[in-house]
């Protein structure tokens, strides 16, 4: 018995071997690195075009999300190279899908860094992403950018993590700080995403900030990204009578929540975070979402010649408006490469620590200092949806940065619409 | 009360949307014995085909033409109809004879299949000539093509017409395939083939074409159901979400604890298992409605396997 | 010759002890070598990508072997594999997690190579294995009892069960201090939830995953050679005549079911701990659970080296692909159509890589040598 069963065991050995006959030939000329736990050594080529790795949701349910940011990063890449790259070397970006799953995101980075050697890796919207990705990128030292994962944790992972948008605690603050002083709707509802770690974030800030400020949450109601029904919920919103009802979800499920709201005759207005901006959230939610604020990281309508300047050549490049992923993605390209330029070395760590010194980065969505905990210190705009199109309301500054230089986050004075914007529309339901 | 009827009234439309789907997996569990996965996502095509058909004929926007909600409905069904034969032709009928969880690995590929094709980005060449297809990776908002109205209202419930169509609708269809099962030739055919196969092909009936006749009445009803969910929840996902499939699994919940193979159990099954999610969401916590419905789902398994209208079977030895 | 008696003719058929001990042994030793070959050379040969996707392997072999027990073995049909990986990861992960914190005052990784963290680590993964056997054992008592594709129905909605309560948890507690301040029996509930138990620390390497998938195929082919192995399969080919001589069908499936939920518990483990993967409820859900049993089924129901086989191709056949983006699932999707349209039984059906006419004419020249 054991005789047969070794004999017919013994092949099987062969196996995992025989698994990575395909992998061998595309290695050969790997070095042989340091066994896992600690960073990556080998040195970063010093001639030819400089790699930067980008993986993000191109496809997927947050396929919008990645292909926006894509636009923005190419973009940038695009005129860097065009003014002499960086470093008197061109700059390159390698792209992966991660169809935004946790998993794939996390062998996408390790790909990246390991097998293509990128110097840095810009990623992701979703936060759960770029925790993912962030934790192989610390493992591995070699700086990461996310360009608009507003969760505190994700720059919590390490030195190597740092992000160019402001953080849901600041976001939460802005949104609740609105709609006490300017909505006076201090009775707030609260509708979230239990299966997003964006939304439940969001929606803790929120709820914390409100509360601090003298604010009342009304009710707390869950649902989970995707489902099209919301009558339980919102009905029992609408028993509470609140003054304005938080959504801090994705756009994706905000179309079908305002129209079923309005349906049930709740006419409170909604409130959203950054995770509202696209485009399409005026198709998906038509006249339900008319008179709704959500707050985000910059304003097309921003009459700064950078905004407008980018605004104009994005829409010549890709034939949409820019939203705020793109600007940001934007952003984060621009903001490495000008601390690649100030960094002595490519190496991750000269690289990172350059990043993390950023101060007073004249970005396309404010002016961006990087704080010690590696998160953007900047302010954030309130946008209203009027006539299909989200129009600038009022910019909030973090706290104890009110009486702000004019320069950062300057918005148009109201009434005065940036050129190429639909004028507003008259009478759209304000509370 | 006001709260009562209100969960009451969408329990019932939630409901008859899953019994819609419901009825296409228990004919095909009745027949061939397997779970057709591919089936929650016929109902994601016939939403998003009656999307694709009503902006290509210009029914978005304003106020659509009487005919448009019928004729994007029929248009609807009658393609995923036809691709419900389609799938049964060149997937399942080849492997007619192998194991079932071999059709049960099939049907996931055909339904991973549908759905990473579905989310492609547009052809050029059709999209420059008005049609969107594939769908791509946005979610879209269906043009409403029926009439924003409110019926009645009865102590603070309004009662809207797309509820009262979708339950409507819903029901006719449940009743013409009632009537299509117990009182037509090829009804009684397809209940023979579905009591024993061999015997029903030696009695004469020639049992591919009943198979085909069922996946094909199944994809229709499943159109009808993603047509009245389009109109209901208008923002549509995009082909590959998951919750296409959750609320597919939904459907196969509710022909299993219906009595699966049993065509009344199935509607009977919709309706409890939009109750309990709906009655469960308003009344004790929305975050675990999905659990609710699982839970329905084991505990009517492990009391009476064979569904609240199914018929125990005996083991033959 | 025939007046030998009874205990000598004994005697003479009793192999030697030795070489006996010394076959019985080598599969072990040799899976040994190689896990520890795979660790210290194949693995710094390779780079860290290769090793990464090295792993992802082991840790789907182990899924698929394990799986292929339940389905392949006993002919039972679970599609809630994902749910008890889902619950070995996080209690291991709580191991690991808390247990470094409150030991160490850190959740980094402590120690090389065998060092006290990888022990702790070691002790987890055993322990995410049995939790996920208990919970194995009481959800397949009373829902064996059903046939076919209701157990399908019950695993399936066992796993989505699992999936949405941790999506329920709380923040993962960062110190501790924090740690010391809450009460112990509530940790379970500070697993972060939707974001995923973040800030484990990456103690799997090729040594643990492939010590790992070394004892889930030993015990897989012991198990198919054993006289208990076939009362497994007797199930499969036949419950109502397996019941007839005097097998209990059912305490033989929910062994089968427990054996399986064990191993999909270390696999759990082991993922929660890997480079680059996060636990997060989104990811074991049953689409993942879906990967395994196509894996099962691709290899050949009851095969175990084919089993391991699908594994190996399901995972590199996405990563092949990544450079088609759009199309890769569509890709997949067809492969998997054409597959079971070509070749029902899977790649190797019922036999084993062995069993092969080209891989027993290279055997049996191996051992014509000898």
């Amino acid at each position: 018995m054991p005789t047969s069963l070794l004999r017919r065991a013994a092949p099987l050995l062969a196996l995992p071997l025989l698994a990575m006959l395909p992998l061998l030939g595309g290695c050969g000329d790997t070095a042989p690195t340091a066994p896992q736990g600690g960073p990556a050594t080998e040195p970063v080529a010093q001639t030819g075009p400089i790699l930067i790795g980008e993986y993000g949701s191109l496809t997927g349910s947050e396929a919008t999300f990645g292909q926006s940011t894509h636009n923005g990063v190419t973009l940038a890449i695009e005129e860097i190279n065009a003014a002499g790259g960086v470093k008197g070397r061109q700059l390159e970006v390698k792209v992966y899908d991660d169809q935004g799953k946790t998993q794939e995101a996390g062998t996408a980075v390790t790909r990246l860094i390991t097998d293509d050697k990128v110097v840095a890796v810009i990623g992701e919207v979703a936060s759960s992403l770029s925790m993912a990705g962030g934790r192989v990128a610390q493992q591995y030292g070699v700086p990461m950018i996310s360009p608009s994962s507003t969760n505190a944790q994700v720059t919590r992972i390490g030195d190597m993590i740092s992000r160019v948008c402001f953080i849901d605690g600041f976001q939460g603050y802005v949104v609740a700080k609105f709609a006490l002083d300017d909505l006076k709707a201090d009775d707030i509802a609260i509708l979230y995403d239990q299966g997003q770690a964006y939304s439940k974030g969001l929606k803790e800030d929120f709820a914390r900030e409100l509360v601090a400020m003298g604010g009342r949450v009304a009710t707390e109601q869950a649902y989970t990204g995707g489902d099209q029904d919301f009558s339980a919920q919102l009905t029992a919103i609408r028993d509470t009578s609140p003054d304005a009802i938080f959504v801090p979800g994705y756009y994706t499920d905000v179309g079908n929540i305002a129209i079923q709201a309005r349906k049930l005759g709740i006419t409170a207005p909604l409130l959203g975070g950054d995770g509202w901006d696209s485009a399409q959230l005026a198709t998906l939610a038509g006249d339900a979402i008319e008179g709704s604020y959500y707050s985000n990281h910059y304003s097309h309508e921003d009459t700064r010649p950078a905004v407008q300047t980018f605004v104009s050549t994005y829409q010549a490049r890709f034939g949409a408006v820019p939203d705020g992923l793109a600007a940001l993605g934007y952003d984060a390209t621009k903001l490495l490469a000008d601390a690649m330029g100030r960094a002595p070395s490519l190496s991750g760590k000269d690289l990172a620590a350059a990043i993390n010194s950023t101060t007073d980065f004249p970005g396309v969505t404010g002016t961006i200092t990087i704080d010690p905990e590696r998160n953007a210190r900047k302010a954030a705009v309130i946008v209203q949806m009027k006539g299909g199109q989200p129009r600038y309301v009022t910019t909030i500054h973090p706290k104890g940065a009110e009486p702000a230089a004019p320069a950062e986050g300057a918005a148009p004075a109201e009434g005065a619409p940036a050129e190429g914007a639909a004028p507003a529309t008259e009478g759209a339901a304000t509370p | 009360m006001t709260r009562l009827l209100q969960t009451l009234m969408d329990g019932v439309a939630v409901g008859s949307l899953y019994a819609l789907i419901a009825l296409g997996y228990t004919m095909v569990y009745g027949i061939l014995k397997f779970i057709n996965f591919a089936h929650g996502d016929v109902f994601m095509l016939g939403a998003w085909v009656s999307f694709t058909l009503a902006a290509t004929l210009g029914f978005a926007g304003g106020a659509p033409p009487w005919f448009a909600a019928p004729l994007v409905l029929l248009g609807s069904m009658a393609l995923c109809g036809l691709l419900g034969f389609t799938v049964e032709r060149l997937a399942y009928r080849p492997l007619r004879n192998a194991p079932r969880i071999n059709v049960l690995i099939t049907a996931i590929g055909v339904s991973l299949f549908i759905e990473n094709t579905g989310q492609l980005e547009p052809i050029g060449w059709l999209a420059e000539r008005g049609l969107a297809f594939p769908f791509g990776t946005r979610p879209q908002r269906m043009p409403a093509l029926l009439p924003d109205a409110t019926l009645f209202e009865v102590v603070g419930v309004q009662v809207k017409l797309v509820d009262v169509l979708v339950i409507g609708i819903a029901f006719a269809l449940m009743g013409l395939l009632q009537w299509l099962v117990f009182g037509t030739k090829l009804g009684r055919a397809m209940r023979a083939v579905s009591h024993d196969p061999k015997t029903a092909a030696l009695m004469g009936i020639d049992v591919d074409r009943v198979i085909s006749f069922t996946f094909v009445v199944g994809s229709v009803l499943a159109a009808a159901a993603g047509f009245l969910a389009a109109e209901k929840y208008p923002s549509l996902n995009q082909p590959a979400h998951s919750t296409w499939i959750l609320l597919g699994l939904k459907a196969f919940v509710a022909a299993v604890v219906g009595g699966i193979g049993n065509v009344r159990g199935a509607m009977a099954g919709g309706l409890l298992i939009g109750m309990v999610e709906l009655f469960g969401a308003a009344y004790l916590s929305p975050q675990l409605r999905d659990v609710y419905v699982f839970s329905l789902l084991i505990v009517v398994l492990l009391v009476k396997p064979e569904g609240l209208l199914g018929k125990a079977t005996v083991e033959k030895v | 010759m025939a007046s030998a008696s009874l205990q000598e003719r004994a005697r003479a058929l009793t192999p030697p002890a030795l070489p006996t001990l010394v076959r019985a042994w080598l599969p072990v030793l040799v899976l040994g070598g190689l896990t520890l070959l795979l660790h210290f050379v194949v693995g710094p040969a390779v780079g860290p990508y290769y090793s990464k996707l090295l792993m992802d392997i082991g840790i789907n072999v182990i899924l698929a072997v394990s799986l292929n027990i339940v389905n392949g073995f006993t002919g039972q049909f679970s599609i809630g594999h994902a749910g008890f990986m889902a619950v070995g990861g996080y209690t291991a992960g709580m191991v690991t997690y808390y247990g470094g914190l409150s030991l160490w005052g850190s959740s980094l990784p402590q120690g090389g190579f065998l060092g006290p963290g990888e022990l702790l680590f070691a002790l987890s993964c055993l322990l995410g294995g049995l939790a996920a056997a208990g919970l194995g054992y009481i959800v397949g008592l009373p829902s064996l009892r059903l046939r076919g594709d209701y157990l399908a129905l019950v695993t399936l909605g066992f796993g989505e069960i699992v999936r949405v309560l941790v999506q329920q948890t709380d923040d993962v507690l960062f110190s501790a201090e924090e740690l010391a301040a809450v009460p112990v029996w509530t940790l379970p509930t500070k697993v972060g939830g939707a974001l995923g138990f973040t800030g484990l620390p990456f103690y799997t390497s090729l040594f643990w995953v492939y010590l790992f998938v070394s004892l889930t195929l030993l015990v897989a082919f012991r198990l198919k050679a054993s006289s208990h192995g076939r009362a497994y399969l007797s199930v499969r080919e036949d419950e109502i005549a397996a019941e007839a001589m005097g097998i209990p069908t059912t305490r033989i499936k929910v062994r089968a079911f427990v054996l399986a939920a064990a191993f999909a518990g270390i696999a759990g483990a082991l993922f929660a701990h890997e480079v680059g993967t996060t636990l997060n409820p989104r990811e074991l859900g049953f689409q993942k659970s879906f990967e395994a049993v196509i894996m099962v089924v691709l290899g050949g129901m009851g095969s175990i080296s084919g089993a391991g086989l699908a594994a190996v191709v399901i995972t590199l056949l996405p990563e092949a692909l990544r450079s088609v983006a759009d199309y890769r699932m569509v890709v997949y999707a067809l492969a998997l159509v054409v597959m079971m349209l070509v070749r029902p039984q899977g790649l190797l059906g019922l036999h084993e890589l062995w069993d092969l006419p080209l891989v027993r004419r290279l055997l049996r020249r191996g051992g014509g040598a000898r």
